[in-house]
C-alpha cells in the first residue's frame, strides 16, 4: 500500500475544505495510506513572487520541516503551490548546507494531485460519474511551470457521462496571479472578464481547473456575470457520483 | 547619472486611464501575429534547437560584449564609416546633431528606431530646428498623434483605421478615408518628396554584425531603403546590445525573427549596410556614421540575472501572447519599450525607483518566455527586479512601499509560526462571517477590499483540519 502526505495549500485550507475532504477519499478509495502533517500552513510562494525572498525561507523551512517527518510524497491540489516547492524551494538556499539538501528531498517527492494520479498511481479513471458539458481552463503554473498539458483531460476523458467542450483561449491567463490581483485590480478584472466571456461562449455548464487561485478568481467572476455555470476544482468533479440520466 | 531623469511610471494609473478602445484594437492585431507565428514555427521541426542557438549566441556576445563591440568599430572604420559612442541619450542626441550641423541639414527622414524613441531625438531635432519626418507608416501616424509607440514593432497598434482616417484628415487638412491602402497611398505621397528633399537619413539597426562591421536592418515598407539610400548622409543610432559576432550567427537570427515578430518567412527587406558607397555611380550615401549607444546597458551588464535582457531581438512576440499587455496596451508601459520586455528593461534601465510597479505588472503567466525565440527567462527576471525592488539593491533601498512591507512582514512572521497561523485559521472564519452576505462576501475589509472590486470572495470555511482530527480519533477508537 502506497503512502502519501496532504498538501492542504493555504488557499485550500482556508476555502475549500470540502475539495480537500474529496481529495482525502479519492486517494483513500486508490488504497493510498494519508498521513497529515498539521504543522504546515503555506508554502510561502505569495511572498517569493513578491520579492520577498528573505521572508520565504523561514515560511519555506516550516513547510520542510513539516512534511520531513515522513518520507512519503507530497500531494497537493494546485500545480502553482507543488511548482514553488519543486521548483523554487532548492533556489532559496545555498548548495551544501543542509536545508538546500532538505529542500531537494522534499522537492523531489512533492506532487500535484492529477500528476501523482496519472504518472505515479497510474490511475486515469476514478470511477467519477458527471453528466454535464464541462470546459477546461489550463491554469499558468500547473500548465507551464510544470509542463502538465495532458493529465487534467485524460482524468476528465474517462468520467462517465462527461461532454467535453473546447474553451477558446485555454491556456489564457485568468487575470489571478495571486497578489496581482489586488496590486492591480482594474487590468486584473479585465483579463478575468475575458476568460468570463469565453467560459460562458463555451457552452459549458461547468468550467473545471486545478488551481485554487483560478477558481477563485473565475468562479467570483461567473458570479458577478450573473451566469450559472458552476466552476469547479478538478477533485471535486472526479468526485462526482451523480447519476447517468 | 547615465541616464536622463524620467519621471515616475505609474502603471496602475496609467493603466486605469487607457481607452476601451485600446484593449480591443491591441487584441484584434495581436491575434493575427500569434496566429501567424504559431503556422510559421510550426514548418520548422528544428525550431527549438533554433531558439537554444539565438539563445547561447546573444549570451555569448553579452559575455564578450567589449571584444565584439571593439571588432564593430574596426570593421566600420576599415569600410569607410564613423563610430561614435554615446555614453548617454544627451551625448547621442549632441553627436546626431552635431552630424546634422556640420552637413547644414533642414530635413531629415527617419526609418523605424526604437534607439532613437529612447532618447527623444526627434525631439531634440525639433528644437534645433531641423525637421525629423517619420517615414515607417505606423511611426509616421504616431508622430502626427503626437505619441510614443505603444507595440515594439507596431508602433501604432493601438489605433483603428478610422482613428487614423481622422488623424491625417485633421492634421493634414484633407478628407482622408478609413481605407488601408488609401491611407497608405497618401502617406506615401506626401513622404516621397521628402525623401528626396532630405540631407540626412536617420536609421536604427536590428542587428550589428562584428565581422564585417555591418549594419542589418530588417523592414518591411521600403522605407528604409529610402532613408539609407537616397541622402548623402546616413546616420544609424543604434544600441550596444545589438551587436551579434558573424553573419553565420545573423543567419540564425534571420530565421527567428521575421517568424516570431510578424509570421513572416523573411521580412519583405533585409539590408546589410556595410560603410558608405566606395565609389561614385554606386549607390548609398556619402557617409556613414554609426551612433553606438550606452545610455546605461553597460551598467545592467553587471547584473547577472537582469542582463539576459539584453539576449532580445525585439520580435515583440512576449507582447503579443501577453494577457496583461493586451488588455491595457503599450501606453500603460510609460516608456517606449512597452510589453513584458518593458517591464524587465525599462526598471534597470531607469532605476528600479522609476519603475518600480512594472515587474509586478504581470501574473507570472510565463506565455511570454514561451514564445521569446532567445529563451529570456522573463518571469525568472521579473522575479529577480521585484527582489531588487521589495529588498533594495545596491543603487537604492527598498521603494516598496511600507504599508506592503509591513503586510508582508506580517504575513511571513505568522506563516512561519504554524501555531499562530492555525489559530488564525481557527479566528479568521469567524471575523470574515460578519461580511458574508449569502454564499458570498461581496465586500472584504483591506487589503482584500481590493480583491472585492472586481468579484466577491468565497466564505472562509477551513474545516479541514477539525474533520480530519475527529476523522483520525474516530479511527483510533474503533482501531482500539
Amino acid at each position: 500500500m502506497s503512502k502519501a502526505q496532504l498538501f492542504l495549500t493555504c488557499l485550500g485550507d482556508q476555502f475549500y475544505t470540502s475539495t480537500l475532504q474529496n481529495m482525502t477519499h479519492i486517494l483513500e478509495r486508490l488504497g493510498v495510506e494519508l498521513v497529515f502533517p498539521p504543522e504546515q500552513t503555506c508554502c510561502g510562494q505569495p511572498l517569493f513572487n513578491n520579492g520577498f525572498e528573505d521572508k520565504t525561507r523561514p515560511v519555506a523551512l516550516n513547510f520542510m520541516h513539516a512534511f520531513s517527518r515522513s518520507d512519503a510524497p507530497i500531494i497537493g491540489p494546485s500545480g502553482s503551490c507543488v511548482s514553488m516547492v519543486k521548483h523554487h524551494y532548492p533556489s532559496l538556499f545555498k548548495a551544501g548546507t543542509a536545508e538546500h539538501d532538505l529542500a531537494v528531498d522534499i522537492a523531489s517527492r512533492t506532487f500535484e494531485f492529477t500528476e501523482y494520479l496519472v504518472n505515479m498511481l497510474k490511475v486515469t479513471d476514478v470511477g467519477a460519474v458527471y453528466p454535464h458539458k464541462v470546459t477546461y481552463h489550463a491554469s499558468c503554473h500547473y500548465l507551464r511551470e510544470m509542463g502538465l498539458r495532458t493529465e487534467a483531460k485524460t482524468l476528465l476523458n474517462a468520467v462517465k457521462g462527461l461532454e467535453f467542450v473546447s474553451l477558446h483561449e485555454e491556456e489564457t491567463c485568468c487575470g489571478f496571479g495571486g497578489a496581482f490581483t489586488v496590486t492591480f485590480p482594474e487590468v486584473s478584472r479585465s483579463m478575468m472578464q475575458n476568460k468570463v466571456r469565453d467560459i460562458i461562449s463555451s457552452g459549458a455548464d461547468t468550467v473545471v481547473t486545478c488551481e485554487p487561485g483560478c477558481l477563485m478568481n473565475v468562479a467570483g467572476g461567473l458570479h458577478t456575470a450573473g451566469s450559472s455555470i458552476r466552476a469547479m476544482h478538478i477533485v471535486d468533479l472526479l468526485s462526482s457520483k451523480e447519476e447517468l440520466a | 547619472m547615465s541616464h536622463d531623469a524620467h519621471p515616475y511610471i505609474g502603471f496602475e494609473e496609467y493603466s486605469e486611464r487607457v481607452p476601451q478602445s485600446i484593449p480591443l484594437a491591441v487584441q484584434q492585431a495581436t491575434d493575427r501575429f500569434v496566429g501567424g507565428r504559431a503556422a510559421r514555427v510550426a514548418e520548422l521541426p528544428q525550431w527549438e534547437e533554433l531558439r537554444q542557438i539565438g539563445s547561447d549566441i546573444r549570451l555569448h556576445t553579452i559575455e564578450n560584449m567589449d571584444v565584439y563591440l571593439t571588432r564593430l568599430e574596426e570593421k566600420v572604420k576599415l569600410a569607410g564609416g564613423h563610430v561614435h559612442w554615446a555614453e548617454t541619450a544627451e551625448d547621442a542626441r549632441r553627436i546626431v546633431l552635431q552630424i546634422a550641423k556640420a552637413h547644414n541639414v533642414k530635413t531629415a527622414v527617419k526609418s523605424k528606431s526604437m534607439a532613437t524613441e529612447e532618447i527623444g531625438l526627434n525631439h531634440a531635432l525639433g528644437a534645433a530646428g531641423i525637421e525629423a519626418l517619420e517615414t515607417d507608416l505606423g511611426e509616421y501616424i504616431i508622430q502626427l498623434a503626437g505619441t510614443g509607440p505603444s507595440h515594439i514593432i507596431v508602433p501604432a497598434v493601438h489605433l483603428k483605421k478610422e482613428e487614423i482616417a481622422a488623424l491625417f484628415s485633421e492634421k493634414l487638412d484633407i478628407h482622408a478615408p478609413a481605407d488601408p491602402i488609401e491611407l497608405a497611398r497618401i502617406a506615401r505621397e506626401i513622404l516621397r518628396e521628402k525623401f528626396l528633399d532630405a540631407g540626412m537619413g536617420i536609421s536604427g539597426g536590428n542587428f550589428l554584425v562584428a565581422e564585417t562591421g555591418t549594419l542589418v536592418m530588417v523592414t518591411n515598407e521600403g522605407n528604409g531603403r529610402m532613408c539609407t539610400t537616397l541622402p548623402d548622409l546616413h546616420v544609424a543610432v543604434v544600441g550596444i546590445d545589438k551587436v551579434i559576432p558573424d553573419w553565420e550567427s545573423l543567419t540564425v537570427f534571420l530565421k527567428l525573427l521575421a517568424r516570431s515578430a510578424t509570421g513572416q518567412k523573411l521580412s519583405t527587406y533585409t539590408q546589410f549596410i556595410t560603410g558608405p558607397r566606395r565609389a561614385e555611380g554606386e549607390s548609398g550615401p556619402k557617409e556613414f556614421h554609426l551612433v553606438l549607444l550606452d545610455n546605461g546597458r553597460s551598467k545592467v551588464l553587471k547584473d547577472p540575472v537582469g542582463r539576459e535582457v539584453f539576449k532580445c531581438i525585439r520580435c515583440g512576440a512576449c507582447a503579443n501572447v501577453c494577457p496583461v499587455y493586451k488588455n491595457v496596451g503599450g501606453f500603460a508601459y510609460g516608456w517606449f519599450i512597452s510589453g513584458p520586455i518593458g517591464a524587465i528593461l525599462s526598471p534597470q534601465m531607469l532605476g528600479t525607483q522609476t519603475a518600480r510597479e512594472l515587474p509586478y505588472a504581470s501574473t507570472l503567466c510565463g506565455a511570454c518566455a514561451d514564445v521569446c525565440p532567445v529563451k529570456i527567462p522573463i518571469p525568472t527576471i521579473l522575479r529577480h527586479l521585484r527582489r531588487r525592488v521589495a529588498q533594495g539593491d545596491e543603487f537604492a533601498g527598498p521603494t516598496l512601499p511600507a504599508p506592503i512591507r509591513v503586510t508582508a512582514s506580517i504575513a511571513a512572521f505568522a506563516l512561519a509560526q504554524n501555531r499562530l497561523y492555525r489559530f488564525g485559521t481557527r479566528l479568521l472564519p469567524l471575523l470574515m462571517s460578519i461580511f458574508k452576505r449569502g454564499d458570498w462576501i461581496p465586500n472584504a475589509p483591506y487589503p482584500l477590499n481590493r480583491w472585492t472590486k472586481a468579484r466577491p470572495l468565497p466564505p472562509f470555511t477551513a474545516q479541514f483540519r477539525g474533520w480530519w482530527n475527529v476523522r483520525s480519533s474516530k479511527r483510533k477508537d474503533s482501531a482500539r
